[in-house]
């Protein structure tokens, strides 16, 4: 069995009165993409934050490759190799390919010198590994000239540089043409590929099922569905899933196969 | 890199792949002079508007475009323009902008004068005035940033209130520093060299230094990204305050060394030195091909539009036209200029 990577084990988290998450279990293994899928306040982005560490849970386990681990912090987070990259305002546009994987993390020699060769080598090999290879664009091509799926890409690229095992994507097809997904479900593929774990967050359950080797369905603060992809037949059975979940006692005509193109809100 | 952009032909969404690699342009690292180009197209648009504006000078009046003494007056007074306009290529970039170093032009200057009146070496009373300097700009820079004031209206009231300050200690009175004709430090920082003013060469190394820094140095990477998305950087974990600090820091260190080389030509400090040095600077940032929006930036351009700058007040004088048009063709050059870097720019936020 691959390696677990992280888990949480019940986790909750209320603000005041009101729970955003009420005991959530949820794991990720080496080499695997889970494909989070949630309505709108379904608890998602809490769910994010807690594992990225900005927030922390009101109660809960979360275990490190398979270790509790305490004082759990954004900090703790980037070390246990964890990274998220959010849709918008993660790059900087104006900037070349090279200069956005070594954000933060220059490449320097000698007071702060910059190794340029050395730079742009390294990040050929990112976008190789990731299977971001072009012939029109090089590493020091501006990221303003590239599309967004491409974009998302140079995100990933970077969070690869940062030894991330486990990077998490926040919506990162929301706002894209078929193409641009097509490009990053080929990215996904690539980093899977090399061992690296995926979480895969969406509302539009075509996207994300396309991508995941199992999927959880979050619903008001909880894990309604845990479900691998040989469970799944179809996109469509994950729909009418949700719906039953969210309309208990089923609302008749919402289970027309005309539905299933519709993206679940 | 030798595969086109290929997503995985397995992805059950099907539909048109590879689009990228069917775009028309291909990218300038195909041939280095193109690559050249495109990477230093505003340093280039602005040479070519001094070229352009040079020729006109020169068919307007070729007799005295063609004497030494023309060029020896305008690279004694340059100098002291780059060293400020260099540093605010770096404070533009990183999205603030700095008003206040005419001031500390004036307040490092004076604490120069003080040192070398009471009798010490210059070169003390230039370390004195680049600590001065620094000590300023970190000031500045830390009512900006820390007091999260906008830098537009907290560097223009910084102006005023050093400025005054120096007004007010002195009580307008200038002050003479006729032994430094003698010194070492004149002989090496304002002399001539066979007719050259030994300064320029000062201002270049500086101009040199501070484009390396700009473009191979942790220092300029992350100005241009926290101009860029500060948000980004943030996440990335650059301290971005700190940077901002710094450029502003950087101002200081400049206008310090501005100032000590305007004493260092008249050999005398005056309680407005610096001051008329708040526009053309200015002027010679955004000439030289740096946009207002921050991120991205020429540190060459803007030397390159300090000389521009510094030319139109000679040329428009030694071409035969009144003072009166020196304003006029200032305006014009600084209008013509941003509307030639609107063409040549791609704007990419």
């Amino acid at each position: 069995m691959a390696e677990r990577l992280i888990e949480l084990r019940d986790i909750s988290k209320s603000y005041g009165q009101v729970y955003a998450l009420g005991g959530v279990n949820l794991s990720v293994d080496r080499g695997e993409v889970v494909g989070l899928i949630g309505d709108n306040g379904a608890g998602k982005s809490t769910l994010i934050k807690i594992l990225s560490g900005v927030v922390k849970p009101t109660s809960g386990e979360i275990l490190i490759r398979g270790k509790p681990v305490t004082g759990w912090s954004a900090a703790r987070s980037r070390d246990a190799g964890i990274e998220t990259v959010f849709q918008d305002r993660a790059l900087a546009v104006q900037q070349t390919i090279v200069r956005n994987i070594f954000m933060g993390r220059e490449l320097t020699g000698f007071m702060g010198w910059l190794k340029v060769g050395k730079e742009i080598e390294e990040a050929s090999r990112l976008m190789r590994e990731i299977g971001f290879t072009s012939k029109v664009f090089t590493p020091q091509s501006i990221v303003g000239q590239l599309s967004g799926g491409e974009r998302q890409g140079v995100a990933i690229a970077r969070a690869i540089y940062k030894q991330a095992d486990l990077i998490i994507l926040d919506e990162p097809t929301t706002a894209l043409s078929l193409t641009e997904t097509a490009k990053v479900f080929h990215f996904v593929r690539q980093v899977r590929a090399s061992g690296r774990s995926i979480l895969f967050i969406g509302h539009n359950i075509h996207h994300v099922f396309d991508i995941a080797d199992r999927f959880v369905v979050l619903d008001r603060g909880k894990v309604a569905l845990t479900a691998d992809r040989s469970e799944v037949k179809s996109a469509e059975d994950l729909i009418n899933f949700m719906e039953d979940v969210a309309h208990p006692g089923g609302l008749p005509g919402l289970h027309d196969a005309n539905d299933a193109g519709r993206a679940v809100r | 890199m030798s595969k086109t952009m290929e997503p995985d032909l397995q992805s059950p969404l099907g539909g048109a792949h590879g689009e990228a690699a069917g775009k028309e342009w291909k990218h300038p690292s195909d041939n280095w002079l193109r690559g050249f180009i495109l990477d230093n197209r505003a340093a280039l648009g602005t040479l070519v508007v001094f070229v352009v504006m040079m020729a006109v000078f020169m068919i307007a009046n070729p007799v005295v475009f063609t004497t030494w003494y023309l060029y020896s007056s305008v690279l004694t007074t340059l100098p002291v323009a780059l060293f400020v306009v260099v540093p605010l290529v770096f404070v533009v970039t990183c999205g603030e902008i700095d008003l206040s170093f005419p001031a500390t032009m004036g307040f490092a200057s004076w604490v120069f004068a003080l040192v070398v009146q009471a009798g010490y070496d210059p070169f003390l009373g230039i370390a004195a005035a680049i600590a001065t300097g620094t000590l300023l700009g970190f000031l500045v820079g830390s009512l900006v940033v820390y007091g999260g004031l906008s830098s537009l209206i907290a560097t223009l009231g910084m102006n005023f209130l050093l400025r005054g300050l120096i007004q007010i200690i002195n009580e307008g009175k200038s002050t003479a520093l006729t032994s430094l004709a003698d010194s070492w430090a004149y002989k090496i920082f304002s002399s001539q060299i066979y007719g050259i003013p030994v300064q320029i060469f000062w201002a270049i190394g500086f101009v040199v230094l501070s484009a390396l820094l700009y473009n191979r140095h942790r220092f300029g990477a992350q100005v241009k990204v926290v101009g860029d998305n500060p948000d980004s950087a943030q996440q990335m974990g650059i301290d971005v305050k700190r940077v901002r600090v710094k450029v502003f820091v950087f101002v200081g260190i400049g206008a310090a060394i501005a100032g000590t080389f305007s004493v260092m030509i008249n050999f005398t400090w005056w309680p407005t030195a610096g001051d008329g040095y708040l526009l053309p600077v200015l002027a010679s940032v955004f000439v030289g091909g740096t946009p207002t929006w921050g991120g991205i930036g020429t540190v060459v351009g803007g030397a390159i539009g300090a000389v521009t700058v510094s030319f139109i007040q000679t040329g428009v004088v030694a071409a035969g036209l009144s003072g009166f048009y020196v304003q006029f063709f200032n305006g014009l050059i600084i209008i013509l200029s941003l509307l030639g870097h609107k063409w040549n720019q791609a704007r990419y936020r």
